[in-house]
């Protein structure tokens, strides 16, 4: 890639974001050969959350529309991908093919009921966890995904790893999930330079001015909707060929939900460093109580949690935008705030 | 399956959703003035059904009679949230407000885990068994009581917003935000007193609560939901609508479980909560929001 093309890709014409962002990803590309097993894993579910932080953003950061269940479309993509797999021995990227369709109508139906019917805001969002509660609940019972006992895919001990059947090392998976985190990071660059994007941000920021102006606010609302719960069905895809078992008490819990979206409002909502930045954070910290506690010989289950719960609030108080805005100003990135 | 087991079911379930609707009111009133939806509602309900477990095993003070104390000690817990925490996010967007309650939310339930374990407790009461007949209906004498302390805890807190001058003042911090502000209303009080109030309607309706369920720390979020359930399916803001709807739910919970399988039962009510977004939006007793 030219350092031009580079350039544009960073989102401004600073210098220092492209220099930033080969950093970023010479250090990713570089880390298995760097880190042990354990980082390594720390490191793809930084990724699988800074992937899922950025489809999440597509609706919320992009076209303001507030989804609080977007595990129903991650779970949905675990479940198709997996029952082909078990039941069928087909691959997962046809699996994900086949996904992609599901959720997107999942999320076309609950675009059209809400965007027809005036559903917003709030109401909205409950709207959102309504679909994926229910999506719980019905799994649970349903005995084609083998219900509540959960499903497991069959994990074979192979000496190479195996791409197109996704079963090989973590290394294989870090890497497919890098590759997935790096395309979504340029959808979303993209996008947000296209006319959609710039249709998205005059729906957010006042949606009826926008339609006074002509933007078409169904239309590209529904867009969001779809292109996002793609993006997700992707992440159920690799987690359940990561995890190999899925429980609709897990894979639809509305804490899934709320972890998607944790990212992107910790980064910086609507800024396509954001979700990267917050999974990075957020993991981070995650990880780093669970080895202070280790390191003290404090086992309460709940304590971690707690912390975390504190951390989040202090962040949320200090940092009203997020992580990455202020960052970002403060490194020279951005221009300074009008 | 003979009627009367059905007439028994409706009776307990509109019992229950009595419970529950006084649960949903604090949420209803809470978002009804200070426009905050309370993701963290379920979770102050378990703090009080966990208080009542306490009172209980410690001294063997009965929940129906800690009811009040229990609702006193939540409304100065949500006075203080709400004046301390939430007054200065009340111009912050939405994502901001739900991901501060969010993990506020996460505070409280892994904080309860911490301090009262995993295990399911009881409040074992001495009429625990006990049951009226009426005529060919039998029902249980703890939910009675729990659905009776339901409709006074309701009644009082209508007659406080219809007749009382902090109420109405309160009213008028609802209707028009401005304007409230310039009358010289206090509004960042009144806010917190309303989260007070919506508090303590979690707090009596947590300690009534423990007559009909088992206690674990893992039901905070399965009442938050259900909270929102009910109250947007009786339209937010309605003050009447929160306790229908909550009389709906446990209705159609209580059918639900006795005809399909009790595990399913929620999946009921949200078919009903869907409903009622598409057909009707501002929920069955709200007015539309412009």
């Amino acid at each position: 890639m030219s350092a031009a093309s580079l350039t544009r890709l960073g989102g401004d014409d600073s210098r220092r974001i492209v220099v930033l962002l080969a950093l970023l990803l010479v250090a990713l590309l570089a880390a298995p050969w760097v880190v042990n097993d354990y980082l390594l894993t720390v490191l793809i579910l930084i990724l699988y959350s800074a992937f899922t932080g950025q489809a999440w953003n597509i609706m919320m950061g992009f076209a303001g529309q507030l989804s609080l269940g977007h595990a129903l479309y991650a779970g949905l993509g675990a479940y198709v991908s997996a029952v082909l797999f078990v039941d069928f021995g087909i691959g997962p990227w046809i699996g994900f093919l086949a996904a992609v369709p599901v959720a997107v109508a999942c999320g076309a139906v609950i675009g059209f009921l809400a965007f027809r019917f005036g559903v917003a805001g709030v109401y909205f969002a409950i709207l959102t966890i309504a679909f994926a509660e229910f999506a719980r609940i019905g799994f649970d019972h349903l005995a084609v995904v083998n219900a509540s006992a959960g499903l497991f895919l069959p994990v074979h001990q192979t000496a190479h790893n195996d791409v197109w059947h996704l079963r090989g090392d973590p290394t294989m998976f870090y890497y497919v999930i890098l590759a997935a985190s790096i395309a979504a990071f340029v959808l979303c660059r993209l996008l947000l330079k296209s006319r959609m994007g710039y249709y998205w941000l005059a729906i957010r920021e006042d949606e009826q001015a926008a339609r006074a102006a002509g933007v078409p606010t169904f239309r590209y609302k529904m867009y969001a909707v779809m292109i996002s719960a793609a993006l997700t069905s992707f992440a159920g895809v690799f987690y359940a060929f990561f995890y190999n078992n899925l429980f609709p008490e897990q894979v639809f819990n509305i804490g899934r939900s709320i972890e998607m979206i944790l990212g992107p409002v910790i980064g910086g909502i609507g800024t396509l460093f954001g979700p990267v930045l917050g999974a990075f954070v957020l993991t981070g910290l995650a990880e780093t109580l669970n080895a202070v506690m280790a390191a003290v010989g404090l086992d309460i289950p709940g304590a971690k949690q707690v912390f975390y719960g504190i951390c989040l609030l202090v962040v949320i108080v200090a940092l009203p935008e997020g992580v990455w805005p202020p960052l970002a100003r403060r490194l020279g990135l951005t221009k300074a705030k009008p | 399956m003979p009627v009367d087991v059905y007439l028994n079911v409706v009776v307990a379930g509109i019992l229950t959703g009595l419970v529950y609707g006084l649960m949903a009111l604090g949420l209803s009133v809470i978002f009804g003035v200070v426009r905050v939806v309370n993701f963290a509602h379920g979770e102050m309900m378990s703090i009080a059904m966990y208080l009542a477990v306490v009172l209980f095993s410690a001294f063997g003070l009965d929940p129906l009679l800690m009811l009040v104390p229990i609702a006193a000690v939540m409304f100065a817990f949500g006075y203080a949230l709400q004046a301390g925490l939430i007054n200065p996010f009340i111009t912050r967007p939405e994502h901001s407000q739900f991901l501060l309650i969010v993990a506020l939310a996460i505070i409280i339930v892994n904080a309860l885990l911490i301090v009262f374990g995993p295990d399911a407790q009881t409040v074992q009461t001495s009429y625990a068994y006990d049951s009226f007949q009426l005529g060919p209906v039998l029902v249980d004498a703890s939910k009675a009581y729990a659905g009776g302390a339901a409709i006074a805890f309701a009644a009082a807190l209508f007659a406080f917003f219809r007749f009382s001058r902090v109420g109405t003042a309160i009213r008028a911090c609802a209707d028009n935000y401005t304007g409230a502000l310039v009358i010289g209303l206090d509004v960042k009080h009144l806010y917190a007193l309303t989260f007070a109030l919506g508090a303590a309607c979690v707090g009596a309706a947590g300690s009534m609560m423990t007559l009909i369920v088992d206690v674990t720390p893992v039901l905070g979020p399965t009442y938050t939901l259900l909270a929102f359930v009910i109250v947007i399916t009786g339209g937010l803001g309605s003050m009447a609508g929160a306790l229908l709807g909550g009389i709906l739910i446990g209705l159609t919970e209580a059918l639900a479980g006795l005809m399909f399988t009790p595990s399913a039962k929620s999946m009921f009510a949200f078919a009903i909560l869907v409903l009622v977004l598409l057909f009707r939006p501002q929920g069955l007793l709200g007015q539309r929001l412009s």
